[in-house]
């Protein structure tokens, strides 16, 4: 290995060592503050990093990992959500007595979904999952040991603990299957054998071992038929927890998918593209359905996120390695457009709660632009985002992936994406409304104030974000296009 | 430049006003006025050229920079004498909403002012987009503004109504940018690049079924907003919640855009289609016709009367649009202006009456006219307007567009003219039931007209009224003024299609 390969490891290796010195850190002495800059500094140095290997990207590092300008944003991405996250913690964390451990578990997730994002081989990947995974089983519970905090930590987590390792088994007996069948592990490689494997003897393996790997990224992805644990997961965790499940989750999934179905050539057979139609669909319609009537905002916002996979998995049928195909910059813009928008969803929710009140119900926000229109202002611009409204990034998200789908001409998936949205913009509104209702004195209001400056500024920055992507995505563009070119 | 200028100063003057309602409650209504005549000053910019022998030409601006180059979007504006009146009458309405919310808004004024600018500025943008992406981008952002002004301002079933409106013009809005995005792909087939751009899509050739459907996309999106007979649902609930600066908006302009958009876009892109499609559609803008006449003969609440009888007017607009010829076009062009006119003054009225009655049920009003002279007349006046009469803005409009129909559809124009009649009877039925005849229960009861307390127009008021209603004497005298600015751009469009 080079020093130049190294270096193109610098943000994994970066936040791997901010983990191991805010752990030495909580070891000699516990302070919140600390470990909160200690976290969100690696992260921004891994972020930094990043700017400094971009001349030289575009390499195989060891057998496992691809680090290309595709793994680029992503990582670029991933750090930007994660430090988003660090910051959002703090306020929420500040009354937990032992809040430290938080911050380690936040890098480790991170590192995990790097990882993720970067392999191009089955081993690193499900290294990647595992990392993540496991670093959020302890993220969900977290807030455990204090009786009023999040209702149900305890419960989310173990559901998504015996769940997720489920979808891991799944994941793992098709990469058995596939193993057998090839005797390599490299998604790369796999295409050339698949070939043959596809028609030659033992074929069953392989569509059997398709089947499996598909579905345990659909658990991962929470898409129909595999999105129960979604809702119960989302809200029995403490916020920051749901705030990374829902951005860098997906996002660092949704690397790894690309890579796959892009490098093993699966993308373009006709089976796998029925296959990701149906779960599309089925994504959109169920997603939207269940949502209407929810009337926790995180349920309902883990429903959205169904159907958002499902609108992000149309493009996926849209990639192929054509010079001019829209279906890669189409998932990116998209991708991105969904996690700066939940991301700011989110930072309001967590701006409003702390960790001793999960400010989470609907009635909650009622009369919101009345006693904060700062943040009602926000979360109004990110509910619509989601909606995919114009003057925000959801609309040009959504323009992509219209013209994605009639590029591909998958017109009944048009109408199921004109379904979805209608539905759609019921309930987002609805939650709007309840912001723009009079106040009713008796309700338990949360306070809300000014007092920590720094997470306003961040959701001042996502905002910004969303309104100038929605009415400028030139810029955004131009960068995606070229990293969709780079994956020819 | 100016497009740019005149849409930005509203998007301007709305954050100033939202702005200063912190200082002083007031302060933002005197804002948003003043936005809307720096807005008026610029556009009369604009006359000169068109008196220096410009007329002749179809475009007075014309306005084009990149934007989003990756799909060959621009921003491309447009100004021709279509657009040009619509401008005025929305800026024009715009200012009358303003006269209208002075005294009914007192809480949140400034946030109300903001919607009122912005969807203004979204209206200004549908006008004079010449790129589809953009008109879109415009079409879609008046709607927000005008949701929250239902959903805060409005009456006592207002979320329902906001939601109903919301609904309806985002999911028919949704059709359309399908069939947006459909018509650029097959641009991009077909000559290599992508473009939303207005003329280089005429050029685009899509085959029978393929143009029908991609048509009726555009369609079912501007006959949603026009509204058109079987999509109107919305439309009734919309105006009798909102308050009566929203329905002055939504009667006076943003039914307008739904029109605009079926002028401009749906059949000079599909001409062929449109063709076919125009049987059909004059069948049900008959159906509109007569229909809503006769529901708004069944309303109570006065309010619901006047929207009903909006989608009856709606109904002649769209017959001149698809009769395609001169006479049509420009008899539905006047139509849009005196309507537009007449049911915001209508509208003026009704919420007038509701402020003072607390009530729109008119089983509950009777015998107005002693004590609101000044009103009552005004409210004959613009009724008599409504219905058709001659030397009035809106006769004119209609006998164009029964003129243009004639030529296309004998029957069809015959059962047309029917709806003329029932226009007769509603309004004067109105006036009737309002102003003439004994009073009843709210009028005399706590409401409190037998004690005096009711007040006849005040002065703004009755500036507002004024001004509407020499407006439209204006168009029914001396039309020839209206019908020469908006010929060349309407000689434009047909030259496009008819071959």
């Amino acid at each position: 290995m080079t020093w130049e390969q190294i270096s193109l490891l610098l943000p994994i290796i970066l936040v791997s060592a901010a983990a191991v010195l805010t752990m030495l850190m909580i070891a000699v002495k516990r302070s919140h503050a600390m470990s909160c800059l200690m976290t969100a500094l690696g992260l921004a140095l891994a972020l930094v990093s990043l700017f400094a290997v971009a001349p030289v990207l575009q390499q195989q590092v060891t057998p496992l990992l691809l680090i290309d300008a595709f793994n680029g944003f992503f990582t670029a991405l991933i750090l930007l959500t994660a430090i988003f996250i660090t910051l959002f913690s703090y306020p929420y964390m500040s009354n937990l007595e032992q809040p430290q451990e938080f911050y380690l578990l936040i890098s480790l997730a991170t590192l995990g979904a790097l990882v993720m994002a970067g392999s191009n081989h089955f081993v690193s990947a499900f290294l990647g999952i595992e990392i993540l995974s496991v670093s959020l089983y302890g993220m969900i519970a977290y807030p455990l040991h204090r009786p009023v905090a999040a209702q149900y930590p305890l419960e989310a987590s173990i559901k998504y603990l015996v769940l997720s390792a489920v979808s891991t088994g799944f994941i793992l007996f098709g990469l058995a299957l596939l193993y057998a069948q090839t005797g390599t592990l490299s998604f790369s490689s796999i295409t050339a054998l698949a070939a043959d494997a596809a028609t030659g003897p033992g074929s069953a393996y392989f569509g059997v071992a398709s089947v499996l790997i598909l579905a345990g990224f659909a658990f991962k992805l929470s898409l129909v038929p595999f999105h129960l644990w979604t809702p119960d997961v989302y809200e029995g965790s403490p916020l920051p927890a749901t705030a990374f499940l829902a951005t860098i989750g997906k996002a660092a999934m949704v690397a790894l998918l690309v890579r796959f179905l892009l490098l093993t050539d699966i993308a373009g057979t006709e089976t796998a593209v029925t296959v990701i139609a149906v779960l599309a669909a089925a994504s959109i319609l169920a997603g939207n359905l269940l949502a209407l009537l929810q009337s926790n905002l995180k349920r309902l916002l883990a429903y959205s996120s169904v159907a958002h996979m499902g609108y992000l998995l149309i493009a996926l049928i849209g990639m192929d390695a054509s010079a001019d195909a829209i279906g890669q910059e189409a998932i990116l813009f998209y991708l991105s457009a969904y996690v700066l928008t939940t991301m700011g969803a989110f930072g309001v929710m967590m701006l409003v709660s702390d960790s001793g009140h999960e400010r989470d119900h609907l009635n909650h926000y009622q009369g919101l632009f009345w006693r904060s229109p700062w943040l009602a202002t926000v979360f109004t611009a990110m509910l619509l985002s989601l909606a995919g409204i114009p003057l925000t990034v959801g609309f040009i998200g959504k323009f992509y992936i219209v013209v994605a789908i009639v590029e591909n001409g998958l017109w009944w998936l048009l109408a199921a994406l004109v379904t979805g949205s209608g539905i759609g913009l019921y309930y987002y509104l609805r939650v709007i409304y309840r912001m723009l209702m009079p106040l009713t004195d008796t309700m338990d209001l949360p306070e809300v104030s000014l007092r920590d400056f720094v997470p306003h500024a961040l959701l001042f920055a996502l905002l910004l974000g969303v309104i100038i992507l929605g009415v400028a995505p030139g810029i955004l563009i131009d960068h995606l296009a070229e990293v969709a070119q780079s994956m020819n | 430049m100016i497009v740019i200028w005149l849409i930005t100063v509203l998007f301007v003057g709305g954050l100033l006003a939202w702005l200063s309602g912190a200082i002083h409650k007031h302060l933002p209504r005197l804002i948003a006025v003043a936005a809307l005549i720096v807005d008026v000053a610029l556009l009369l910019t604009l006359l000169p050229d068109l008196n220096t022998g410009a007329a002749s030409a179809q475009w007075l601006v014309l306005e084009k920079w990149q934007w989003i180059p990756r799909f060959g979007i621009h921003l491309q504006f447009g100004i021709d004498g279509l657009s040009l009146l619509m401008l005025f009458l929305t800026l024009f309405l715009g200012v009358i909403a303003c006269g209208s919310a002075w005294s009914e808004i007192d809480e949140r004024s400034g946030f109300f002012y903001f919607n009122l600018l912005w969807t203004l500025a979204g209206v200004i943008g549908v006008f004079t987009a010449l790129d589809l992406f953009l008109f879109f981008f415009f079409w879609e952002v008046m709607l927000i503004p005008m949701y929250l002004i239902i959903a805060i301002w409005g009456h006592e079933n207002r979320a329902y109504a906001a939601m109903k409106f919301f609904l309806f013009t985002q999911i028919s809005g949704l059709l359309l940018l399908v069939a947006i995005i459909c018509l650029a792909w097959f641009h991009s087939v077909q000559m290599g690049w992508f473009s939303f751009d207005y003329f280089e899509l005429q050029a685009v050739i899509l085959d029978g079924n393929l143009e029908m459907l991609v048509m009726l996309g555009f369609f079912i999106a501007f006959a949603t907003k026009l509204p058109v007979f079987p999509l109107h649902s919305w439309l009734p609930d919309a105006h009798s919640q909102a308050p009566t600066a929203g329905s002055v908006l939504l009667a006076g302009v943003l039914l307008k855009t739904g029109a605009y958009g079926l002028i401009r876009f749906a059949v000079p892109l599909f001409p062929e289609a449109a063709l076919t499609f125009a049987p059909v559609a004059m069948t049900i803008a008959v159906i509109g016709i007569l229909y809503c006449a006769k529901l708004a003969f069944a309303q109570n609440d006065i309010k619901r009367l006047i929207a009903y009888t909006s989608v009856s007017h709606m109904g002649f607009v769209l017959l001149g649009i698809y009769a395609w010829n001169l006479l049509g076009l420009q008899g539905a062009v006047m139509t849009m202006l005196a309507h537009g006119l007449s049911a915001a003054a209508l509208f003026m009225l009704a919420g007038g009456l509701q402020h003072r009655l607390h009530t729109r049920d008119m089983e509950q009003m009777g015998g107005l006219w002693a004590q609101l002279p000044k009103m009552s007349a005004m409210a004959l006046f613009f009724s008599i307007a409504a219905l058709g009469m001659p030397g009035l803005g809106n006769f004119i409009g209609e006998f164009l567009v029964l003129l243009g129909a004639f030529q296309e559809n004998r029957l069809l124009t015959v059962l047309a003219a029917l709806g003329l009649v029932l226009a007769s009877v509603y309004s004067l039925w109105v006036i009737q039931k309002v102003f003439h005849g004994t009073g009843h229960s709210a009028s005399q009861g706590a409401g409190g007209i037998a004690s005096g307390k009711v007040s006849d127009l005040s002065m703004g008021e009755l500036l507002c009224y004024s001004a509407m209603v020499i407006g439209l004497v204006w168009m029914g005298m001396y039309p020839q003024s209206f019908l020469d600015l908006s010929q060349p751009a309407l000689d434009a469009l047909l030259g496009g299609v008819v071959p």
